[in-house]
């Protein structure tokens, strides 16, 4: 028997750069990781590509001035956004929201959460490498999600429809026939969509056990929304701390016990469900009414402190606003989803290959101009 | 619901455990001194029926004559928050025990109040600037900055 | 540099921060002015000459009929430009069939989004990148003027400042529709350049 020399070979970390611009990341994001070979070691995010300077802005402007700012936060789920800083002004000022206006807002929340988990399913297989197949599907759904959004408030990505104290303007009448076609399609389409993915091999074999989250170090990072639901958080504001009038409605909030990839995507189809039931009972039992309650232009809130969140579609967006009784905050600062969400990144990559990372940074489903503002 | 608990009542726990941690406490808030800041946290997060394991965020603003620096925590087990602030008074060098040992999520959220503020978290394992680069001079959010 | 035996590579982290701050300071400092839109063809609509107008034709043609835009995405307007390239307003028929990863492959940067100081030198980059025949369409008015954020002490007030451009396309986001007809008015551009150069003087007719 021969004995062979192995011949070791001898490796070194390097640290290779994933720029701003990159087709993969999702909008201008930098990741320096350090690879063995194809394994990352370590992983250190450069963000602030994308920084605007919007907190600063807020101190310029008055409190209504302030809403179309908020729409360029989270530019995939604006209205989520400007819900968040009305509901922290409102709880500032004590304005108490009319029922048809609340009832809309309700409607407008849960449809931007389709919208944006569409946007998340989608681009997280685009990711996956089914190459725009899936993304183009889940957009033409979402396309019909934004025609209704034009038909409300004439834009199809920065709404603006939100007002401190109501909506702007109330529904046209052909609306609520539309929602109820659409809600129709929708139930359908999510059966069809499962149907082709659920039980898929390659997406099993790419996303199942891996960038495991586990339950201790997201709590730790606080984590929010599908990404911490995945690893087995029962926390949704909507049931939690109920805002606006979730606690009239009956639903379920989504949870998986793993924390992997796939569970991410499993938690965000079942939330899209769960929305479709809110909406049907929004859509019944919607009141007549004014849509906004009486408040002046340009309001001045009591000097103190307030900070309003809401569960928006991709964890708890918050705001945090001081004023001083004047007609510009004095102070506005905007807990920023996802940049809190990517506090894990690093723990959940390490020691999975380049590919897996691309994988596990699309399903914790990130925006940029929410991480820089 | 998530309860707000009254700053009054766990100002009493804190001050009775950890005696002159306190400078001041509201209704809503716990105004801890700047040194105790750690014991505090470590306090609030390891006591049995407190038990603040979620970091929900930290900011900092700025009121002229000092800067207010504010923590809201939260528990996912008894669904409790609190807010705990701290005053720099220290206008050319603020400067604050830093939580990112206790809490991860402290981490990238300390490092945007210095790089915006300019407030140093001493004992942060990597406190540099976030947002903006790194010749750029001053930090935008404060008062008195101009451009 | 010298590599000692306690480093474990070449620059660290701090020298990187160092150096790429020091860059986009320079590129601040340097542009402040807009740089002129390329216009020259405004002049030369009147010289027009029968045997090479055929040449220039067919190369307008065939360069404005597959033009292949760069992924360059940085914020909001991104959604748009995803819209347009879409199944509903499909920007494929019009030849921009392919989003190109890669700057060395592409001939088109539409610029989707806010454009801040710490990007600058990256966009500059990708678009020293690209090979001629380039062109570059500011979408959106943060691209056009810096918009909403102009006040803002981060954000670079319009792309001008840093890349020369083409065709402007105001809105916030603009629609689909419109940046199909921002890509048409640019096909209409390309059609007008003149790719083979002028005859010598002694040659040219009626001189």
């Amino acid at each position: 028997m021969t004995t062979t020399e192995i011949m070791t070979l001898k490796t070194e970390p390097f640290v290779l750069n994933f720029g701003p611009v990159h087709p993969s990341t999702h909008g201008v994001y930098r990741m320096r990781t350090t690879l063995d070979g194809e394994v990352v070691i370590d992983l250190e995010p450069v963000v602030g590509y994308l920084h605007r300077g919007i907190e600063k802005l807020t101190e310029e402007r008055t409190y209504g001035g302030i809403i179309p700012l908020t729409d360029r936060l989270d530019y995939i789920s604006p209205m989520s956004n400007n819900l968040a800083y009305c509901l922290a002004v409102e709880k500032l000022a004590g304005i108490k929201i009319p029922e048809r206006a609340e009832y809309i807002r309700v409607i407008m929340a849960e449809l931007q959460r389709l919208a944006n988990h569409c946007i998340a399913v989608g681009s997280f297989l685009n990711d996956a490498g089914a190459y725009f197949t899936p993304f183009m599907y889940t957009f033409r759904e979402r396309e019909r999600i934004v025609d209704l959004f034009e038909m409300v408030c004439g834009q199809r990505l920065t709404y603006n429809y939100m007002r401190i104290g109501g909506v702007s303007q109330d529904i046209p009448e052909e609306f609520l026939p539309a929602l109820n076609k659409l809600l129709d399609r929708l139930a359908v389409f999510i059966e069809e969509y499962e149907t082709l993915l659920k039980e898929n091999e390659i997406l099993l074999a790419r996303s199942k056990g891996v960038g495991i989250l586990e339950r201790d170090i997201a709590i730790a990072c606080g984590m929010s929304g599908p990404v911490a639901r995945a690893s087995g958080i029962k926390r949704d504001l909507r049931k939690d701390d109920p805002y606006s009038i979730y606690d009239r409605f009956e639903f379920d909030i989504a949870t998986c016990e793993n924390g992997d990839c796939y569970d991410r995507y499993r938690v965000r189809i079942e939330e899209m469900r769960q929305s479709l039931c809110i909406l049907r009972q929004a859509v019944k039992d919607i009141p007549g009414g004014p849509v906004k309650a009486d408040v002046p232009h340009l309001i001045r809130p009591p000097a103190g402190e307030a900070y309003g969140h809401l569960e928006a579609p991709k964890g708890e967006l918050g705001f945090y606003i001081v004023s001083d009784n004047s007609i510009a905050p004095y102070r506005c600062h905007i807990r920023p989803t996802s940049l809190i969400n990517l506090g894990a990144l690093r723990d959940m990559v390490k020691g999975w290959k380049v590919a897996d990372l691309i994988i596990i940074f699309g399903s914790i489903d990130i925006t940029m101009g929410e991480v820089d503002r | 619901m998530t309860v707000a608990l009254s700053g009054k009542d766990i100002a009493a726990r804190v001050e009775e455990k950890l005696p002159g941690s306190l400078e001041d406490s509201g209704d809503d808030y716990l105004l801890v001194k700047a040194d105790s800041l750690v014991a505090v946290a470590e306090f609030l997060k390891n006591t049995e029926s407190l038990n603040f394991d979620y970091f929900n965020f930290v900011t900092a603003v700025d009121y002229y004559s000092y800067f207010e620096v504010v923590y809201r925590l939260e528990s996912v087990e008894h669904n409790h928050s609190i807010v705990i602030k701290t005053r720099c008074y220290d206008r050319d060098n603020p400067a604050v025990p830093s939580l990112a040992g206790l809490w991860q999520g402290a981490n990238f959220q300390e490092r945007e109040v210095y790089d915006l503020m300019g407030i140093k978290f001493e004992g942060h394992p990597n406190l540099k600037r976030m947002f903006l680069w790194d010749g750029f001079e001053g930090h935008p959010l404060r008062k008195d900055w101009n451009k | 540099m010298e590599v000692g035996e306690e480093r474990r590579y070449i620059y660290s982290a701090e020298e990187i921060d160092r150096y790429e701050g020091q860059l986009i300071e320079d590129l601040k400092a340097r542009s402040t002015e807009p740089i002129p839109d390329p216009d020259t063809w405004l002049e030369e609509e009147g010289k027009r000459h029968i045997m090479l107008t055929t040449v220039d034709t067919v190369i307008n043609w065939a360069k404005r009929s597959s033009i292949w835009p760069v992924i360059c995405f940085p914020a909001c307007c991104a959604f748009e430009f995803i819209a347009a390239e879409g199944p509903r307003f499909d920007l494929s028929r019009f030849g921009m069939e392919i989003l190109r990863a890669s700057p060395r492959q592409a001939d088109l940067m539409i610029t989707a989004g806010t454009l801040t100081w710490k990007m600058a030198p990256n966009v500059h980059r990708i678009y020293n990148q690209m090979p001629e025949p380039k062109w570059v369409i500011a979408m959106g008015a943060c691209a056009i003027s810096g918009g909403i954020f102009r006040s803002s002490y981060a954000v670079v007030p319009g792309y001008n400042r840093i890349i020369p451009v083409d065709v402007y396309v105001p809105g916030c986001p603009p629609r689909p529709e419109a940046l199909i007809y921002a890509v048409q008015m640019l096909q209409k551009k390309i059609a007008r350049e003149k790719v083979v150069p002028d005859l010598p003087e002694f040659l040219q007719k009626g001189k």
